[in-house]
């Protein structure tokens, strides 16, 4: 693997084997010494430019427990306001000879053209898309995909792909979610069926081609779903006459005591956090025996370890500059 | 520039097809075309058998970059391009800095075009100061300066308030003057606005631009032209739906005109999945069903011209995000290339249809004088020499644009100019 751009780029096969290696790296992180050697000597700058608490930490554990060295750099508003080309920032950083770099951006599609650039200088460094505006965020895809499929594991030991025939609601703000998008192809890919749930508002131009099923009616979708996935509502989004007001939105979308009822016993809830309880999901769901919102917080450090490792562990993959952008 | 060889003497064309009603001879003298039969023996001679001779090209939209942006383009630069691209006259959009809203900006730009260019540059006036859309600049001064402005337009920004759009055209007709519209309903397309809304937009997470945005606009304005009987023109018209409003408005004779890019007759917003900026522009490349609906107006004349567009950046300009880089792409030199690739060559136009499309009609439009006159003895020798057949292979870094901003970059494409003259200079030779 040259770059995680996209869950797209993954076939399930690679996917099965990122989160097999993660579960390996799980273990670890359950140790008391979790340091590995496995990236002694590689470096691995987070660039973040936009705000974010749990991803660039979640990444910075994962690098500094492969041993790897790793340094933060937030470069919070977009270059452009600041009179740089984002072009001549990844190209300055990346120049230090550092071996990987997970990007953050508030724009979509930009670790794709920072990995492009790379190439194009002949640059080896691996990109990681850790969010792209309102694209994708593959990491949290795969750290949701290791989540249920340890949950569905627990359940049922002799299934090997614990992900295929299962049904999964994805509810919430569609339109503006990178989370959504990359589960949307992951989750595909791995078998699973996706149906997603939300406002016309916030349901993306274009979803009838996507393979996933589409409802406005949260209540009729919960009792035939194996997983649920809450979205966070952006603050933003709450003034912006996508739905009258957040009350409503609660009352159509929210995840309440009332339909935490409506679920299977057991079916797993999944929010990639921040949560807006009492909004998106009420406090008894959050905190509810098939909330695995802290598991998931687990999964992402030991999923990044995998995705770091396959990215610069192993061979010495110098050389391997001009590969295709995938 | 140069004293081009051949500068002051007698340039006499041999053989070329004149704008696709069968082969002539030119004769070039003191700027205007002449009597073959008066030739001198001493004339410049060229042979252009198998060449199709043009009337010299009109581009209603250039932005050419000066004052303020001189590192993207300057109107030496830009009228070096517009003539590659067969062009002897361009209208210079009003988003310079500062604007054109006064007819001091507009008389100097004209000045400096008299100086330094290598076409004719006709400066657009904003129809709003600071084209901020809120009070009428001084469209009557602009009108009576030396620059004789007659087309006016916010481009880049659209007329987006009725009231004022209404009094704009209103104003206008005094003087026979133009409002050209950039059509985009701010509320329903906003800054933010950089992929065409639909499958593509949703699918890669970018910030849709809705065709219900064009047409709305052109569906009001057309109506306001109706109102007050005053021309209106349409800016890069980039949706089947405004195709159809437009073909409704001129069933009517509502005295309406419209201009399509070449890009938007030839790329489609597929190009947007790497997200190279070099493929942002405003309004976004649409779907090939628009494409189709695009070509086939400009071939019954629904759409009545084809205007470039042509939107230098420097290059950090455009190496940001898709979000945060600059709207636009070159296409004075490549225009010609991209009407015969898909209008001539399909059949869809001849070369007396290009003629009109790409200078009478624009010219007229613009109400220019000396630009789009027929290849007549007495008229201005403004001329393009076209090799129908050649074909080359775009290479950016060829381009007489300071810009490099190139859509076309190595794609194989016709590269019909040969040689230019305006008001028999000549403007262009291809070496």
């Amino acid at each position: 693997m040259r770059h995680l751009l996209s869950a797209a780029d993954l076939e399930a096969g690679e996917v099965a084997e990122i989160l097999d290696l993660a579960e390996q790296m799980a273990l670890v992180q359950s140790r008391p010494v979790k340091k590995l050697p496995a990236l002694r000597g590689r470096t691995v700058v987070n660039l973040f430019f936009e705000d974010s608490t749990r991803t660039r930490s979640s990444f910075e554990l994962a690098g500094k427990w492969l041993s790897a060295d790793v340094i933060n750099i937030s470069a919070k508003g977009s270059s452009a306001s600041k009179g740089e080309s984002l072009r001549d920032t990844v190209l300055t950083v990346a120049s230090m000879g550092i071996d990987a770099m997970v990007v953050r951006h508030m724009a979509s599609g930009a670790p794709l053209q920072v990995a492009r650039w790379f190439a194009a200088q002949g640059l080896g460094v691996h990109v990681v898309n850790a969010g792209d505006g309102t694209h994708e965020h593959p990491t949290q895809a795969l750290l949701d995909a290791f989540t249920l499929r340890r949950h569905f594991r627990a359940q049922d030991p002799g299934r090997s792909d614990a992900l295929a025939g299962r049904r999964v609601a994805v509810v919430g703000d569609i339109t503006h979610s990178r989370v959504a998008r990359s589960n949307v192809l992951l989750l595909t890919t791995l078998g699973a069926e996706v149906v997603l749930v939300a406002p016309p508002t916030l349901l993306p131009s274009g979803v009838g081609t996507w393979p996933v099923e589409v409802s406005h009616d949260l209540d009729a979708v919960l009792p035939h779903v194996d997983a649920v996935m809450m979205l966070r509502v952006q603050r933003e989004r709450m003034s912006g006459g996508y739905f009258p007001t957040p009350r409503e939105y609660t009352v159509g979308y929210g995840l309440t005591r009332t339909r935490l009822g409506l679920l299977r016993p057991g079916t797993p809830i999944c929010h990639p956090g921040p949560m807006n309880r009492g909004l998106e999901i009420s406090a008894d769901a959050a905190d509810s025996a098939g909330s695995l919102v802290l598991d998931q917080v687990a999964a992402g450090v030991a999923v990044r370890m995998s995705v770091l490792y396959q990215l610069l562990g192993g061979q010495d993959d110098a050389g391997d500059t001009t590969g295709a952008v995938r | 520039m140069t004293q081009d060889e051949g500068q002051g003497r007698d340039v006499l064309v041999l053989g070329a097809d004149l704008a696709g009603g069968g082969p002539g001879d030119l004769l070039i003298r003191d700027g205007r075309f002449s009597d073959p039969g008066d030739a001198h023996g001493d004339a410049l001679r060229v042979d252009a058998q198998g060449l199709v001779a043009l009337p010299g090209l009109v581009d209603l939209h250039t932005h050419l970059r000066e004052p303020g942006r001189e590192d993207a383009e300057t109107v030496e630069s830009g009228t070096l391009a517009a003539a590659r691209g067969g062009y002897t006259a361009v209208l210079a959009m009003a988003n310079t800095n500062p604007v054109t809203d006064t007819a001091d900006a507009a008389e100097h730009l004209a000045a400096l075009a008299t100086r330094l260019g290598s076409a004719e540059v006709v400066p657009v006036g904003a129809v709003s100061k600071g084209l901020a859309g809120e009070e009428l600049a001084e469209l009557g001064l602009m009108a009576r300066s030396a620059a004789r402005t007659r087309v006016f337009s916010d481009d880049g920004h659209c007329v987006s308030d009725a009231r004022l759009m209404r009094r704009a055209l209103e104003y206008v007709r005094a003087f026979d003057g133009v409002v050209a519209q950039h059509a985009q309903d701010p509320r329903l397309a906003g800054r933010d606005a950089c992929c065409d809304e639909g499958e593509t937009s949703g699918r890669l997470g970018l910030p849709g631009w809705p065709a219900v945005a064009e047409a709305g606009i052109v569906a009001r304005d057309v109506q306001l032209a109706e109102l007050t009987g005053s021309r209106l023109h349409v800016c890069h018209v980039s949706t089947a739906e405004t195709v159809d409003v437009l073909r409704w408005a001129k069933g009517r004779g509502i005295p309406v005109t419209a201009e399509v890019t070449p890009h938007h007759l030839l790329l489609t917003v597929d190009e947007l999945l790497g997200y190279d900026p070099t493929y942002k522009v405003n309004p976004p490349l649409r779907s090939s069903e628009d494409v189709a609906a695009l070509r086939d107006a400009l071939t019954d004349g629904t759409i009545d011209a084809v205007g470039t567009d042509h939107a230098p950046h420097a290059r950090h300009d455009k190496e940001h995000a898709f979000v945060d880089a600059a709207f636009g792409m070159l296409g004075l030199e490549t225009a010609l290339a991209v009407v015969v690739e898909t209008m001539v060559r399909p059949g869809s136009l001849g070369w007396a249809d290009v003629a009109t499309r790409m200078s009478s009609v624009p010219a007229h439009i613009a109400r220019l004088t000396g630009q789009g006159r027929p290849l007549a003895v007495g008229e201005p020798a403004n001329l393009v020499l076209v090799d129908p057949g050649r074909r080359a292979v775009v290479d950016r870094d060829g381009s007489l644009s300071l810009s490099r901003n190139n859509p076309w970059h190595g794609r194989d494409l016709p590269d019909p100019v040969v040689a230019t003259w305006w008001r028999g200079r000549r403007t262009f030779a291809r070496s």
